[in-house]
């Protein structure tokens, strides 16, 4: 094909990648914040602002602790410049965050904000089974649908609330999964988070409604440090959502968050989420830093965790989403479409740690990679001499868009006993000239045949999300691709 | 014959792919409710003129006019010439992973009515209209449900470029090597299918390296093509004449 073509194809898809951001606008809401900077000071004024039981200050502090000797990880195929964490304001809160009884007290503001993001409160209290517990910079301003919840037994609520009410459960799991020194990151979420959605599903119960919560970051320099903790007892059941967009700014945001998943014997999480942060401009500068921390712990009999992630947004992405598989027969599931454009980075992936004996595990990666982005998918299965029986299936694909990005993958596979069984595929596959002719020619537009390819390449994720998060993965995709051909 | 029923005319047409001149002065003039073959050795332009017809973007017009339908569509993108009703069937079919046939046929027949003004139809609608085409090729349901050629044979994949024509009935129907790599009964079910296709409202040009095809399907004109031009046109009989003395005997 000659030059000048290839050329115009590239500009084509190119335009289509571009598309800009939708969210890009922020709420003018009067804001409680804290200074800029970081000290123990700070950290004890978070506990205090929560009206946090001892124990809970004494975690932060140790954490605090540990974060200091620690260094920003540089392994990872991310470049980024230091992170001035002296610069980012650790507390921020609605300051019209009252006790509020109803979404009819919720600023009307924020009920706008909301809405421009599809995401109405009102709207899914009354049509759609979804419970929201959405998380508006660092408090939850609403939580819907848990009378019902209640009524099961379940509890699902903001962390604050959590904090309050049930610091028992807290006590006990909080950290278990994830320890306060386990890395960078998840050591400073440790020391300075504010808030975050804390879930539990007592013996036997099936969750009935699907649980989410859309993550929004709106005040400038407002450093996000949510913590996630879900914990399903014998024989239960739970599926989470989480969906997250950010409103454009040019200066990087930072994001870490942790999440932590305990499966007791039989019970089984699913946990999907679809990212849609702002991920810079075209020229790479803005965009959010994302280096989150989320790990499941499988230590009952039978139990299952799945992940299943889309991320689309951030200008860097750190992301490991783990099982550890520690009771027998455990299942680890990891399913992710990773789209990256312009100069992000995606540095993402899956640990499966089998520790039980029968345990078994799948990992299905999809990184779509465009631009001058760099996608990597970096894996490890880890097989311990305990773990006999087990077995790993992983697939890793890339298809890439133009000749200017970069897609790696690592996988780390170390196996210490004689009968388990490890598969691993791989491939690397482009968006052809030939294919888009093909398309055109049939009548399909440049956009369309794009957006048929890539969401054909990411089927078997999809096929594992919640029928509602499906639909909203693919047309965010297609959005994101959306543009200005012709 | 008269200039209202002409479908295709190809005037004085120059085109290159990387600088490279590929076809020179070629002339041809398609009326409805006929069929054209181009034969020629390899090389002599065949696929590179349907491919300019088709609009392909790797595929430079230097000179001359593509009209069709009497409009001039040098200057269309590939979907505006297939809205319009030119189709081509690839000698090389594409595979499309994770997208299943059904999808890839509605979108491609509602693309169509969109582009006539006409209404979506849904999955439902589709499937009848798919059913009854799917017959005339002798494919069975899951056909449909099967990715876009992914893991087809090449006979499928020949049969597949026949159903979208079928569903997508075009004004020209540009058959690219459509014979090549069929066994006997699948070059026999394609001619069906293409024979029930034609009629008198449409044109179909087939290009083709082997007189075989032109046993089930019978052309009204044959050309032979030598270096990007045509340098020799006549009836059916042509084509028993090259395959006995092959194309030498044109020089």
């Amino acid at each position: 094909m000659n030059k000048q073509s290839n050329k115009n194809l590239s500009t084509d898809i190119t335009n289509l990648v571009n598309r800009s951001y939708k969210y890009g606008f922020s709420t003018n809401i009067e804001q409680d914040q804290i200074k800029k900077g970081l000290n123990e000071n700070i950290v004890r004024l978070i506990s205090k602002k929560k009206n946090e039981p001892r124990f809970l200050l004494d975690f932060r502090l140790r954490a605090f602790k540990k974060w200091r000797k620690m260094q920003c990880p540089e392994w990872a195929q991310l470049k980024f410049p230091q992170i001035n964490f002296q610069d980012i304001i650790y507390y921020s809160a609605p300051k019209s965050q009252e006790k509020l009884k109803n979404l009819e007290d919720v600023d009307p503001e924020l009920l706008k904000t909301f809405d421009k993001l599809g995401i109405s409160l009102t709207e899914q209290k009354k049509l759609t089974n979804v419970a929201v517990d959405a998380v508006f910079d660092s408090v939850s301003i609403g939580t819907t649908f848990q009378a019902e919840l209640e009524s099961h037994g379940i509890i699902f609520c903001s962390m604050s609330e959590a904090i309050q009410k049930h610091s028992q459960l807290l006590e006990k799991y909080l950290g278990s999964v994830v320890p306060m020194g386990d890395n960078y990151f998840s050591a400073l979420n440790s020391a300075v988070f504010t808030d975050g959605s804390f879930c539990y599903i007592p013996k036997g119960v099936k969750c009935p409604l699907e649980l989410s919560t859309y993550f929004r970051i709106n005040e400038k320099n407002t450093g996000q440090f949510e913590r996630t903790l879900i914990i399903a007892e014998k024989d239960s059941q739970v599926s989470y959502l989480e969906g997250c967009t950010a409103p454009q700014y040019d200066e990087n945001q930072l994001h870490a968050a942790v999440v932590e998943l305990i499966a007791l014997d039989n019970a089984f999480i699913k946990y999907s989420t679809v990212q849609n942060w702002y991920s810079g401009d075209e020229t790479g500068s803005g965009g959010i830093y994302n280096f989150v921390t989320k790990r499941g712990l499988c230590s009952g009999f039978n139990s299952k965790i799945s992940w299943t992630q889309v991320e689309t947004g951030s200008s860097v992405t750190w992301k490991y989403p783990s099982c550890v598989l520690l009771g027998k027969n455990a299942v680890g599931e990891f399913y992710s479409v990773a789209l990256t454009n312009n100069y992000q980075q995606a540095d993402t992936g899956t640990k499966m740690l089998h520790i039980g004996p029968n345990t078994s595990s799948r990992i299905v990666s999809k990184g779509i990679c465009s631009g001058k982005s760099k996608n990597t998918y970096r894996g490890y299965v880890g097989i311990n001499a305990k773990a006999t029986g087990s077995r790993n299936y992983s697939q890793c694909d890339s298809l890439l868009i133009g000749n200017l990005c970069n897609s790696n993958t690592f996988p780390f596979i170390s196996v210490q006993n004689s009968t388990t069984k490890i598969e691993h595929e791989a491939t690397t596959s482009k968006v052809s000239e030939e294919q888009i002719f093909y398309c055109l020619q049939r009548g399909i537009s440049t956009e369309k045949a794009v957006g048929l390819i890539i969401s054909g390449f990411c089927d078997e994720v999809y096929m594992n999300l919640p029928l509602e998060f499906s639909f909203e993965a693919d047309y965010l995709l297609t959005l994101k691709i959306e543009g200005s051909v012709g | 014959m008269n200039a209202e029923n002409l479908v295709l005319e190809i005037k004085n047409v120059k085109a290159s792919i990387n600088d490279v001149n590929i076809l020179n002065n070629l002339n041809l003039k398609i009326y409805e409710g006929e069929i054209h073959a181009i034969m020629g050795p390899n090389g002599s332009g065949k696929s590179t003129f349907s491919k300019v017809v088709a609009g392909h973007p790797g595929y430079q017009l230097e000179s001359g006019n593509i009209l069709f339908l009497g409009r001039d569509i040098s200057e269309l993108e590939p979907e505006e010439r297939s809205h319009l009703g030119i189709f081509l069937a690839f000698q090389y079919p594409v595979e499309i992973p994770g997208v299943t046939n059904d999808e890839f046929l509605m979108l491609a027949y509602n693309s169509k009515r969109i582009a006539q003004g006409k209404s979506e139809i849904d999955m439902l609608q589709m499937y009848d209209i798919m059913i009854n085409k799917l017959k005339i090729i002798s494919m069975s349901e899951n056909f449909l449900t099967r990715n876009v050629n992914e893991g087809f044979s090449g006979g499928e994949k020949k049969r597949n470029e026949i159903l979208q024509m079928l569903l997508l009935d075009p004004k020209l129907a540009i058959l690219d090597e459509t014979d090549s790599g069929l066994d006997i009964d699948a070059l026999k079910i394609i001619s069906n299918g293409i024979n029930k296709f034609a009629c008198e409202t449409n044109a179909i040009l087939l290009i083709t390296h082997y007189q075989r095809l032109l046993d089930y399907i019978k052309p009204n004109y044959i050309h032979v093509m030598e270096n990007g031009r045509i340098v020799k046109t006549g009836g059916p009989e042509l084509a028993k004449e090259l395959e006995l003395k092959g194309y030498n005997w044109l020089k």
